[in-house]
């Protein structure tokens, strides 16, 4: 009897992710956002989500991917993320897939690093491979004082 | 008095019954780790907090049983012995006669003149029996070694009547601690907090729409809405409120202490118990204060022998003071001491290389004053032990700016000093200047704001000069820094439509600044929201809010601007580069007054402190109400005085441009004085001369050059406001 977990996928250019689905908040629809002076290019704006003020994480900035064409709007996975609550901007939301712990395995060392720091690991799917990643993990280069050192 | 009193007793019962029930987790703690010296201590604590404050309630008995209970919990603090079975027993029972007792009270039959000498006889015992080893804690099924021994509960139980001591002619006044107070989760009151503040900027969208609606339902409908938001609001607010007489409980205490330490003689003295703050604000401002009362104490007060030779009483005097005033909070910490001795701290300063030499030199007595705020004018073998104040004083000014205050001080030598805090009443919602910049807007929080210049755009080129690249403005004769808000946040610049220059002039530590902005949209009450931890390193934005229209706006940090962009150095030389103008005599205030116009060429001005703001107003939203001329403004009535009939007795003339309104405020009163037109804001030394021969004229003084009326404010307030007057008087 193998465990099963439930992950909310999104796709990212060619990829497709997964975070645990406990720890989404909501799911919207494009935002209109207050640009941050200063800012690393991860950070694109603040969003208002019914009284909260929301960082949107720019998640193709922190991979080095190109930016969306400005004729799609990205989503917001709204996440909470260790005390705070985030916002990550993505191309598009897939269901709620059920992995097994026998599909998991490590991710392969071949993975470029901005990958693996943020990857937890890789379930093998029917058809394609999903990416579980750690929020927090992405967020992090944000926290400590290298984000002073991006924003400068 | 006696209500004062009430107030005293109900603060005890109420601050005891918290820490009793505390106590009980306690002992259940301690029985298991019997050395636990946080615990023991925090015990201790508790019962010798409500020992001492017998003392001052008058509660004899109550002293004796709590006394006795603290000497055997000091000794067990001290590890003189060890707490076994009978000796939590013996404390829980004094534990239960201290609720017995408290119970009494709050029904208002005194102490309830039960005997305690059992339950002090037991007490007594602890520790003369063979303690027991550490090793084998007491109980492991402590839930029954707590109760205590039958023996031990004293014979009169259960409620105590206590009809003995109650006198027959007065009916006991009941306190009701418990029905008339609701303590409340404080993260509950910030949510609901936060709940109002959305529901403000609810109300400010729908108050939009109702503006441009025609729909006389709606529009009636969204007022309502707006009077009772603020009401609410205002309510939220006021649960967030705690009197500072929290605080000032806890000064006599300090004061004594610190005064036996120092070997001084102090009298205490407290006003203003009942002005409140929010509750975020209190926890903020005791430790600045304690350092400011230390100080005031040990390096204010002088030695007995010394006051009596210079002809003071032996004892000194300490007065803390609490009043609001202008939507502030206004705390001073006074002291009959001999005063900072300016030649010393100058001395010290320039020895520490604080300030250079010839800058020293230049300073003025206040300006030195302020070197004791500077940091490394802290540091222990200062001069601060025989002459001024210093240890901390930094740490006193960084705390209180922290929370987005002020510090002052002001120094007559021999006759003491005074140490002026001032702090918002609340942090959570406040007053702020919405500005745009590069298309995005930003809130400036108006406590930083000093005022605003515009410059048309063909005069700008003139006006703004650059000392190597470094943009300059000259502002009444000083130089302004600059600093272009678009290039500092590197946001692009404004179009080439744009046909005024825009200074904001901010104020950050000692230092003036300016920043040019694109667009001055209006002030505005935001409230404050936290950015995500991912954004607090940026140091520039304190925060963000939600305007009306539901988009974020960020709140900018004036004081990590400042320090981002280079206008206020880091250094420690920056209080000495406070711009002083040398033809100023030391010694001699400067005053900052609004020139205006009155009629077609009276020259007048008053005090900027005394103007709460300077609107603009149509005359068509003028309305006639008991024979006087009103506006509605800000959800309130606000009287209008025409100037111009009132001291030249000219008929006002309306006509299609808008009013030049000054709105004053005194007390919670507001007048909105008509005059012509604004001249300038300027500081200068005023040189009241003669008496004004015409009502509502002080006298007259040079301003600029040019000899200027000086408008009487107070006067012009009270045959106005009728209400204040009496008050006032009343008061006085």
């Amino acid at each position: 009897m193998t465990r099963v977990k439930q992950l909310c996928s999104f796709v990212l250019g060619d990829l497709l992710f997964g975070v645990e689905v406990m720890k989404v908040q909501e799911v919207l629809r494009y935002q209109a956002m207050t640009c941050v002076p200063l800012a690393s290019d991860m950070v694109r704006g603040l969003i208002n989500l019914r009284g909260q003020i929301v960082t949107a994480i720019d998640v193709r900035a922190r991979f080095g991917l190109p930016r969306l064409s400005d004729a799609r709007e990205p989503m917001n996975v709204v996440l909470s993320a260790g005390d705070g609550v985030v916002s990550l901007l993505v191309d598009e939301i897939g269901d709620v897939l059920e992995v097994r712990e026998s599909d998991f395995e490590r991710p392969p060392e071949t993975l470029p690093a901005v990958f693996r720091d943020v990857v937890v690991g890789v379930y093998k799917l029917e058809h394609r491979l999903l990416l579980a990643l750690d929020v927090e993990r992405v967020v992090a280069p944000l926290h400590g004082a290298s984000a002073v050192g991006d924003a400068a | 008095m006696a209500s004062e009193d009430d107030d005293i007793m109900r603060e005890f019962l109420l601050e005891s019954r918290d820490n009793l029930s505390q106590l009980d987790q306690d002992f259940v703690t301690l029985e298991q780790n019997p050395r636990d010296h946080a615990v023991l201590s925090r015990i201790f604590r508790c019962i010798h907090t409500i020992k001492g404050t017998c003392g001052f309630l008058n509660l004899p008995s109550l002293e004796r049983l709590t006394h006795s209970g603290e000497t055997q919990l000091s000794r067990l603090r001290d590890g003189e012995i060890l707490l076994d079975t009978h000796a939590t027993s013996a404390l829980l029972a004094m534990v239960d006669a201290v609720r017995r007792v408290l119970a009494s009270l709050e029904r208002g039959t005194g102490e309830g003149g039960e005997d305690f000498a059992p339950i002090i006889a037991e007490l007594s015992k602890i520790g003369q029996a063979v303690p027991k080893p550490a090793s084998e804690p007491a109980a492991p099924e402590s839930g029954a070694s707590l109760r205590p021994p039958p023996s031990l509960r004293p014979v009169p139980a259960e409620p105590a009547p206590a009809a003995v001591e109650a006198p027959a002619e007065a009916a006991p006044r009941a306190l009701n601690v418990g029905d008339s107070t609701v303590r409340v989760d404080v993260a509950l009151l910030d949510r609901v907090m936060n709940l109002v503040g959305e529901l403000v900027l609810a109300r400010n969208q729908i108050l939009q729409y109702g503006a441009k609606s025609q729909d006389p339902g709606l529009v009636a409908a969204s007022q309502r809405l707006n009077l009772l938001t603020t009401e609410l609001q205002a309510g939220v607010m006021k649960t967030r409120m705690q009197p500072i007489g929290n605080v000032w409980n806890r000064f006599p205490r300090v004061v004594r202490d610190v005064a036996k330490a120092c070997g001084k003689k102090v009298n205490l003295e407290l006003e203003g118990n009942e002005t409140e703050l929010d509750r975020s604000i209190i926890e903020a401002i005791w430790e600045p204060l304690i350092h400011a009362v230390r100080n005031a104490i040990d390096h204010g007060i002088e030695a007995p022998e010394r006051r009596r030779a210079a002809g003071k009483p032996a004892a000194g005097r300490v007065l803390l003071r609490a009043y609001h005033e202008g939507g502030q909070v206004n705390i001073e910490v006074s002291d009959d001491g001999a005063g900072i001795n300016t030649a010393k701290v100058r001395a010290r300063s320039v020895e520490r290389g604080l300030v250079s030499a010839e800058r020293a030199a230049r300073m003025n007595e206040r300006e030195v004053a302020h070197l004791i705020f500077l940091p490394g004018f802290s540091t222990a073998d200062s001069v601060t032990t025989v002459s001024g104040r210093g240890v901390g004083m930094d740490v006193v000014k960084t705390n209180i700016e922290e929370i987005g205050g002020t510090v002052d001080i002001v120094s007559r030598p021999g006759f003491g000093t005074t140490l002026k805090i001032k702090i918002p009443l609340t942090l959570a919602i406040i007053p702020a200047l919405i500005v745009t910049s590069g298309g995005e807007r930003f809130a400036i929080p108006q406590v930083n704001l000093l005022e605003l210049v515009r410059i048309e755009r063909t005069s700008s080129r003139r006006s703004i000069e650059t000392l190597h690249g470094v943009p300059l403005y000259r502002l009444r004769g000083n130089l302004l820094p600059l600093v272009f808000l678009n290039e500092a946040l590197e946001l692009p610049g404004p179009g080439a439509g744009v046909d005024a220059v825009n200074i904001v002039v901010l104020q950050a530590d000692d230092r003036q600044f300016g920043i040019v902005v694109d667009g001055i949209s209006d002030t505005e009450e935001i409230v404050v929201k936290p950015l995500g931890k991912e954004l607090k390193a940026l140091n520039v934005f304190a925060g963000a809010t939600i305007m009306g229209d539901g988009r974020v706006a960020l709140i900018l940090d004036v004081l990590g601007l400042a320090h981002r962009t280079g206008v206020v150095s880091a250094t420690r030389e920056r209080a000495a580069l406070e711009p002083a103008s040398p033809e100023q005599t030391p010694g001699e205030a400067r005053e900052r007054l609004v020139v205006f116009r009155v009629g077609s060429s009276s020259r007048m001005a008053m005090p900027l402190e005394k103007v709460a703001r300077i609107e603009e107003i149509a005359p068509e939203r003028v309305e006639r109400a008991a024979g006087r001329d009103v506006v509605q403004y800000r959800g309130a009535i606000l009287p209008l005085v025409w100037l111009e009939q009132e001291l030249l007795g000219e008929p006002p003339l309306l006509s299609a441009e808008p009013l030049v309104v000054i709105v004053c405020a005194e007390r919670g009163r507001s007048v909105g004085l008509v005059v012509e037109e604004i001249l300038d804001v300027v500081e200068e030394v005023v040189n009241v001369q003669g008496h004004g021969s015409e009502r509502g004229v002080l006298g007259l003084a040079t301003l600029q050059g040019r000899v200027t009326e000086l408008l009487d404010v107070h006067a012009v307030f009270c045959r106005h406001d009728p209400g204040s007057f009496t008050r006032k008087e009343a008061a006085a």
